[in-house]
């Protein structure tokens, strides 16, 4: 019989220092907990960010105690000048999308459970997984060094498009230094999620334990799989594209800066480069990275409702398939972000195309969770209810999907609040509530308490609420065709849209604050919560059959054997309706009985 | 649903001796209730191995973007101006296909080493400081190419053309400094006799890229500049 001993992987011994067990720690779930806790202070700073930006939109001349010592220039007086709201939105959305929705459901979560929920003792590449770490560390503090350096931040958006972002600081503040800050952080972002994709892709394969074969890997090592197979793809294009800008900027190639580029009335010193050459490269990267943010949620909420629904999926067979279909097709519809760049129209129906059939395996994934629902006897708590929380926005969003996978209708859609409702709920939020979902469900294996279930009910109603009321009403301001990115509204036909604004930006501070709430208790939780059993969800995979929180080995020096698929609920056995994946007992349902 | 559970099979001595030389993996699936065992036996490479390919597949990506990026600049303007390429590239791509030589001659007595099948005279080593050192040589010649360049006033910003040149060139040569540096780990764990024979396979897997990929960028450098 095949022993785990025999695996060739390069075992690290137990840390005994300070620094090798906590700071340069070489075990998967001291990273999982260090990018998770990443994370968290990304999500502050942003969530901060977008508060300000949202008290600006609401009363334009107000002042915001405090935020002038962030930028006396900016914000003369506390009031942000329009370049500093810009500069403010930037940093939201990139530390949103880099380091919250990519790090903590991927990087984080899949760090600490993807070697355990395949049975093995570590990644195989420990170093490497410690440098993808520090790596995507470094890179955001590169990027909020620009707070304080040069003048402040890029005020290009996430997606620092062409000739803007390769001009200088002609282009407004921020455009200098500023967007090489960005380009460095995201290089060196890429270059921390390549080294963590290898170290997924090895595990999943190599790292096996006996008996696990691939159809019996739980829906969030699938995920997570996938979604480092995506990673490879995506990061390993915009790392070049962040080079290329860079050396237009320092060395004065003309890679995306175009002949006689007049920019504030100075004639700009580069000829030739193309503008649309970066919103392929990028957008290459970026649609894909929708699905890097969204995939792992879909995994996740699919393993939490499993278990608290009690049985199987209709079909996880096929909900794996829908999620690498989903992967596939990211990579051919980044067009669709190009409508109105003045492309081909005949490229545009080549992109929308594939934009519609990419609804098809996200309508199933949804489909086989509201099927399966039907009639469970589901268990509620902060973790299901998160999970639920996901399908509700990740439906209400991809709705208006639709009407943007049309060419006609994006071109009256476009940079407007529509399609920031949109990919707020279908990427943001959604992967958020995935967030929140699997810290409730998977704490107590990380740090071996439970969290408060009554403020995690209260925090899932808050959010879940809050959050229609902050972007339902994008969707209308966008039809009423308020135009993103504007940091006031003087023209006569979005005054009336003032009060709606007004609206959102309270709902947006109370639904924050609930945020605060979460913290509370993640914090309060950690250090005085209810020890936690094992098992305190009944489930069924191999995290389940560990000690909690799990030994620095995963499983004590033994390596379990993998009697079954990941998720026997439903059934009989000597431990109630389930049967975990390590157990050799005969599983028997009620059929069987008869 | 009635699920069968199912006694973990037993590894045939003879077939966990093979797979043992690299000591990793395993028979993961288990025997189906009908005892057919096709499609269900799943033995996984080592971790390096797969990795290797994950690297390769990243890199290749890396020289994707930067091959569209090359033909979309050069058809966006007229500002493209061609040149010819240094002479000495062509040594240079002599020395690394010899590099590569060199390093399957190394890998192919080191195999021979660790199956027991050890000769007079054959010292690995030697071959593998040999591939060091043609690599090294490769890189110098780079820099000569460079320096060429140089002095005939053709800098990185001068033209596109020649922003894609020292681009390609130099992201390529330090993927070069990359696999000596393996070359060297290499070296190190055989002169200690600790080296796997899936290290040795991986190096060489990424030095042969290295010198296809080189061969695929000196075609691209010679039909667009």
């Amino acid at each position: 019989m095949h022993d785990m001993s025999a695996h060739a992987v390069e075992h690290h011994a137990p840390p005994t220092t300070f620094i090798r067990k906590y700071v340069f720690s070489l075990d998967h779930k001291v990273i999982g907990k260090q990018y998770y806790g990443l994370a968290l202070v990304a999500a502050l700073c942003g969530m901060a960010l977008s508060w300000m930006m949202r008290i600006h939109l609401g009363w334009t001349n107000a002042a915001i105690p405090g935020l002038q010592l962030l930028s006396k220039n900016g914000a003369p007086g506390g009031v942000m000048t329009p370049e500093y709201y810009l500069q403010l939105m930037t940093m939201h959305g990139t530390i949103m999308v880099f380091f919250v929705l990519t790090t903590a459901p991927f990087a984080a979560f899949g760090n600490f459970f993807l070697p355990i929920q395949v049975g093995a003792e570590d990644m195989p590449f420990p170093r490497f997984n410690m440098m993808s770490f520090w790596v995507t560390c470094v890179a955001f503090v590169v990027l909020m060094s620009s707070f304080i350096l040069g003048d402040g931040p890029t005020l290009g958006g996430w997606t620092q498009y062409a000739p803007l972002n390769a001009v200088g600081s002609i282009a407004g503040p921020g455009q200098g230094l500023g967007v090489i800050l960005w380009m460095t952080s995201i290089a060196l972002f890429c270059i921390g999620q390549l080294l963590g994709s290898l170290n997924f892709i090895t595990t999943t394969l190599d790292l096996r334990v006996k008996g696990m074969s691939l159809m019996r890997l739980p829906m969030t090592t699938w995920a997570w799989f996938i979604t480092s197979c995506m990673g490879l793809t995506a990061f390993s294009v915009l790392m070049p594209a962040c080079i290329l800008v860079i050396l237009d900027h320092v060395a004065g190639t003309s890679f995306f800066v175009s002949s006689n580029e007049v920019i504030n009335d100075q004639l700009q010193p580069h000829s030739g480069g193309s503008t649309l050459l970066w919103q392929h490269l990028f957008w290459f990267f970026g649609h894909p990275e929708v699905y890097i943010a969204i995939v792992p949620g879909i995994g996740i909420v699919s393993h939490i409702l499993i278990t608290s629904m009690r049985k199987p999926m209709l079909s996880q067979r096929v909900l794996i398939y829908c999620m690498g279909a989903l992967a596939v097709l990211s990579y051919m519809v980044y067009g669709h972000h190009m409508f109105v760049s003045g492309m081909n129209p005949f490229s545009a129906l080549a992109f929308s195309f594939p934009t519609l059939v990419i609804t098809i395996p996200a309508t199933i994934v949804v489909l086989i969770w509201v099927f399966s629902l039907y009639g469970a006897n589901l268990r509620i708590n902060a973790a299901s209810l998160f999970a639920l929380g996901f399908i509700s926005m990740f439906v209400s969003g991809g709705v208006s999907g639709f009407f943007l996978a049309q060419p006609s209708i994006d071109i009256m859609l476009h940079a407007t609040y529509f399609v920031v409702g949109h990919f707020h709920m279908v990427m943001g939020v959604a992967a958020m509530f995935g967030i929140f979902a699997a810290t409730y469900f998977w704490f107590p294996k990380m740090f071996g308490r439970m969290m408060n279930e009554t403020l995690g009910r209260i925090h899932f109603w808050l959010s879940f609420v809050g959050t229609y009321c902050i972007f339902m009403p994008f969707h209308y301001l966008g039809m009423a065709g308020n135009i993103r990115r504007y940091s006031s509204f003087p023209d006569d036909y979005l005054q009336p849209l003032i009060p709606v604004h007004q609206w959102i930006t309270v709902a947006a501070l109370i639904t924050g604050a609930a945020q605060l709430i979460f913290v509370y208790n993640l914090i309060h939780s950690r250090f005085w919560g209810k020890p936690a059993p094992d098992n305190p969800w009944e489930a069924t995979s191999l995290e389940w059959s560990t000690a909690t929180p799990p030994p620095w080995d995963n499983f004590g020096g033994k390596h379990p054997v993998v009697y079954h698929d990941p998720y026997q609920y439903g059934v009989k056995s000597s431990v109630g309706d389930y049967v975990m994946q390590a157990s050799p007992e005969q599983v028997q349902t009620e059929h069987d009985e008869k | 649903m009635a699920t069968t559970i199912h006694e973990p099979p037993e590894i045939e001595p003879n077939r966990f001796a093979d797979h043992g030389r690299s000591r990793n993996g395993g028979w993961r699936d288990l025997v189906p209730a009908d005892g057919d065992r096709r499609g269900t036996q799943d033995y996984s490479p080592p971790p390096s191995s797969t990795a290797i390919w994950v690297v390769l597949f990243a890199v290749t990506m890396m020289f994707a973007a930067f091959t569209s990026a090359l033909v979309v600049r050069k058809g966006s303007s007229l500002d493209w101006r061609t040149f010819t390429l240094p002479s000495i590239l062509y040594f240079n791509t002599l020395l690394l296909i010899a590099s590569s030589v060199t390093l399957e001659i190394s890998r192919r007595q080191i195999a021979r080493y660790m199956g027991g099948l050890k000769s007079q005279g054959e010292t690995p080593a030697r071959w593998l400081y040999g591939t060091l050192f043609l690599g090294l040589l490769f890189v110098a010649g780079q820099y000569v190419a460079w320096l060429q360049l140089r002095g005939e006033g053709l800098y990185l910003a001068t033209n596109p053309s020649s922003s894609f040149f020292y681009l390609l060139t130099v992201t390529h040569a330090l993927h070069v400094l990359g696999g000596l540096g393996g070359l060297i780990y290499v070296i190190r764990k055989l002169s200690k006799s600790v080296l796997r024979r899936n290290q040795l396979v991986a190096t060489a897997r990424y030095w042969h890229f290295m010198g296809i990929l080189w061969l695929y960028l000196l075609l691209l450098l010679w039909m667009k500049l």
